[in-house]
C-alpha cells in the first residue's frame, strides 16, 4: 500500500508519517493548529451558550 | 482672566505637578532605588564575569530604565482625576493637549531625568568605558521622554481601572521597544565601530514624532475616560 | 450589488446576516484546508536543503500574514467605531481580536517547530519572528483593556484607540526589531537556495485562502454572540426564537 506522490515515487504510509525524521516537528505544528482551531471553535460555542443565557435571565428579569 | 498664553499655560502646568511631586519626594526616590535595584539584579542573577556583563550593560540599563518609568506613570492622571481637577481642566477653554503636554514634562523630570543621571553611575557597575557612558547617557536623555509621552498614553487609557498599574506596562512596553532597540543599539555601536548616531538620531526622530502627536493622543483617551 | 449596505451596520440586521454566512464561510475553509494540505504534502515535492520539515510553512506563513491583516482589519473597524459611533464596528473588531491572537499564536508555534530542526534552537530571534511576538502582545493588550473596562462604550473607544496607536506602530517596530536583528546577525528565517517550486506556492496560497475563511466563520460566529450580550436588553433579542420562550 502507498501513496503515490508526483514529485518522486510512491512512499510508504509509515514514510509519509515519518516525515524524513521530521514527524515530530511537522505533525506537532499541524497538531498543535488543528487543537487552536478546536479549542477556537469551543470557546466560540460557549461564549454563544452564556450569551443566550444572559438573553433569558434579562427576559425572566423583564417579565 | 489673563488670556494665557500656550508657554504661559505649559510653564504653569509643570511648576504645579512639580510642586505636587516635590511634596512626595519619596515616590521619586522610590523610582531611582528600583532602577537600582533592578539594574543590580542583574549581575547576582548571570554572574560577575565582567566581560558577560560590559557586553549586557547597555541592553540591563536600558530594560531597567524603562520597567522604572513605567512606576510612577500610574499617578500621572489619577491623583487630578480623584480630586476632580481633571474634569475642570478638561473642562477648560486652553487647548487640553497643551495641558497634557506639560504634564508628560512634569513627568520625565520627575521620573526620568533621575534616571539619566543616574545612569553612568551605575553603568560603572557594569565596566562600561566612558564614551559608552556620555552614548548611554545622551539616549536616555532622549528617550526618556518618549517613555514618558508614549506612558502617558497609557496612563490615560487605563485611567480609574482596577489593576491598572500592570494593565499599563502591558499596553505601554511594546510601543516602546523601538526606543529601546535603538537606545541600547547606540551603545554597543561604540564598542563596535559602527555609527552611534544614526541610533541617536533615530531616537531623536521618534522624539519629535512623539512630542508632535502624543499630547494630542492622550488628551482623546483622557476625554474616552471621562465620559 | 445595489444592497443598502447601511441597513447591516445595524445590529439587528447583522445579526441574521451573520449566521446566514458562516456556512458559506465554513465549508470552503475546511474544504481549502483539505485541497491546500494535499498539494502541499502530496504534490509538493521534497526540499532539496530543508527536506519534509519545510511542509511546516504552509501553516507558518499562512497565519503569520493573517494574524498581522486580521490586526489591520481589527484597527480598521475599531477606528470606524470611533470616527463614527457604530456600535457594530466595534463589535466586529472585539470579535476580530481572539482569532488574530491565536493566529499569532500558531504562527510562533510552527515557527518555533520549524525552526528548531533547521537552526537548532526552539527560538530564534529573526525579525519576523519577534515582530510576531510583539504583535502578540500588542493583541493581549488590546483584549486586556476592553476586557478590564465594564461600561462597553469606554471599552470600545479606548481599545480602539490602542489599536491605533498600535497599528501606526507595528512599521516602526518591524523596522527596529529588522536592524537589530541584522546588527547581531541573527537568522533570518527563510528559503533558502532555489526559489519555489510551483506547487509549494499553490498550496501555500490555498492553505492562506483556507486561514482567512476560517477567520470570516469564526469572528462572524463570535460576534454574533457578542450582539447578543450587549443587545441583551433590546426586545429583538428577548424575542429570538434561538432563546428559547
Amino acid at each position: 500500500m502507498g501513496v503515490r506522490i508526483e514529485g518522486g515515487g510512491a512512499v510508504s504510509i509509515a514514510e509519509f508519517f515519518n516525515m524524513g525524521g521530521y514527524a515530530f516537528y511537522v505533525w506537532g505544528s499541524y497538531g498543535v493548529t488543528v487543537l487552536v482551531f478546536v479549542v477556537e471553535i469551543l470557546m466560540v460555542k460557549h461564549k454563544r451558550k452564556s450569551a443566550l443565557q444572559q438573553v433569558r435571565l434579562m427576559r425572566e428579569a423583564g417579565e | 482672566m489673563n488670556q494665557l498664553t500656550v508657554f504661559n499655560l505649559l510653564v504653569l502646568v509643570i511648576r504645579r505637578d512639580l510642586l505636587l511631586a516635590m511634596r512626595r519626594r519619596a515616590d521619586v526616590m522610590t523610582i531611582l532605588v528600583f532602577f537600582i535595584l533592578v539594574v543590580s539584579l542583574f549581575p547576582l542573577g548571570v554572574g560577575p564575569e565582567m566581560d558577560m556583563l560590559r557586553k549586557m550593560a547597555p541592553g540591563v540599563l536600558w530594560v531597567a530604565a524603562l520597567l522604572a518609568s513605567m512606576l510612577s506613570l500610574g499617578r500621572l492622571f489619577s491623583a487630578d482625576y480623584l480630586d476632580g481637577t481633571l474634569e475642570q481642566m478638561m473642562l477648560a477653554p486652553q487647548s487640553l493637549s497643551m495641558l497634557v503636554l506639560g504634564k508628560m514634562i512634569a513627568h520625565w523630570v520627575v521620573s526620568g531625568l533621575p534616571l539619566v543621571l543616574m545612569a553612568p553611575v551605575l553603568g560603572l557597575q557594569f565596566d562600561m568605558s566612558g564614551q559608552a557612558l556620555l552614548v548611554l547617557m545622551l539616549g536616555l536623555l532622549l528617550g526618556t521622554p518618549i517613555l514618558s509621552m508614549l506612558g502617558a498614553i497609557g496612563a490615560a487609557l487605563t485611567l480609574g481601572l482596577r489593576g491598572g498599574g500592570v494593565l499599563l506596562s502591558l499596553l505601554v512596553l511594546p510601543l516602546c521597544i523601538p526606543v529601546l532597540i535603538f537606545g541600547s543599539g547606540a551603545v554597543e555601536a561604540v564598542a563596535s565601530g559602527l555609527s552611534v548616531v544614526s541610533n541617536l538620531s533615530l531616537i531623536a526622530a521618534l522624539l519629535v514624532l512623539c512630542l508632535v502627536f502624543t499630547p494630542w493622543v492622550t488628551a482623546q483617551a483622557l476625554r474616552i475616560s471621562m465620559e | 450589488m445595489a444592497i443598502n449596505w447601511f441597513k447591516y451596520s445595524a445590529p439587528t440586521t447583522f445579526y441574521g446576516l451573520a449566521g446566514r454566512l458562516v456556512p458559506w464561510f465554513a465549508v470552503p475553509a475546511a474544504l481549502l484546508f483539505a485541497l491546500g494540505l494535499y498539494i502541499g504534502f502530496f504534490v509538493a515535492p521534497v526540499d532539496a536543503v530543508q527536506g519534509e520539515a519545510y511542509r511546516i510553512i504552509f501553516i507558518h506563513v499562512p497565519a503569520s500574514i493573517l494574524s498581522m491583516f486580521l490586526y489591520l482589519i481589527m484597527a480598521g473597524y475599531a477606528a470606524l467605531g470611533l470616527i463614527f459611533n457604530t456600535r457594530l464596528s466595534s463589535m466586529m473588531a472585539t470579535a476580530l481580536a481572539p482569532t488574530g491572537a491565536l493566529f499569532a499564536f500558531i504562527s510562533l508555534w510552527t515557527g518555533a517547530l520549524w525552526g528548531k530542526p533547521m537552526w537548532g534552537a526552539w527560538w530564534v530571534w529573526d525579525a519576523r519572528l519577534t515582530s510576531e511576538l510583539i504583535l502578540l502582545f500588542l493583541y493581549f493588550g488590546f483584549i486586556a483593556l476592553h476586557a478590564s473596562i465594564d461600561d462597553a462604550r469606554r471599552a470600545d473607544r479606548a481599545a480602539a484607540l490602542l489599536a491605533i496607536v498600535g497599528s501606526v506602530n507595528v512599521p516602526i517596530i518591524y523596522f527596529s526589531v529588522k536592524w537589530w536583528n541584522t546588527l547581531h546577525q541573527g537568522s533570518t528565517i527563510k528559503f533558502t537556495g532555489t526559489s519555489m517550486h510551483v506547487a509549494m506556492q499553490q498550496a501555500m496560497f490555498v492553505t492562506l485562502l483556507a486561514c482567512w475563511m476560517y477567520a470570516v466563520a469564526v469572528t462572524l460566529l463570535r460576534v454574533r454572540s457578542i450582539i447578543l450580550e450587549r443587545e441583551r436588553n433590546t426586545q429583538w433579542v428577548s424575542e429570538l426564537k434561538e432563546a428559547g420562550l
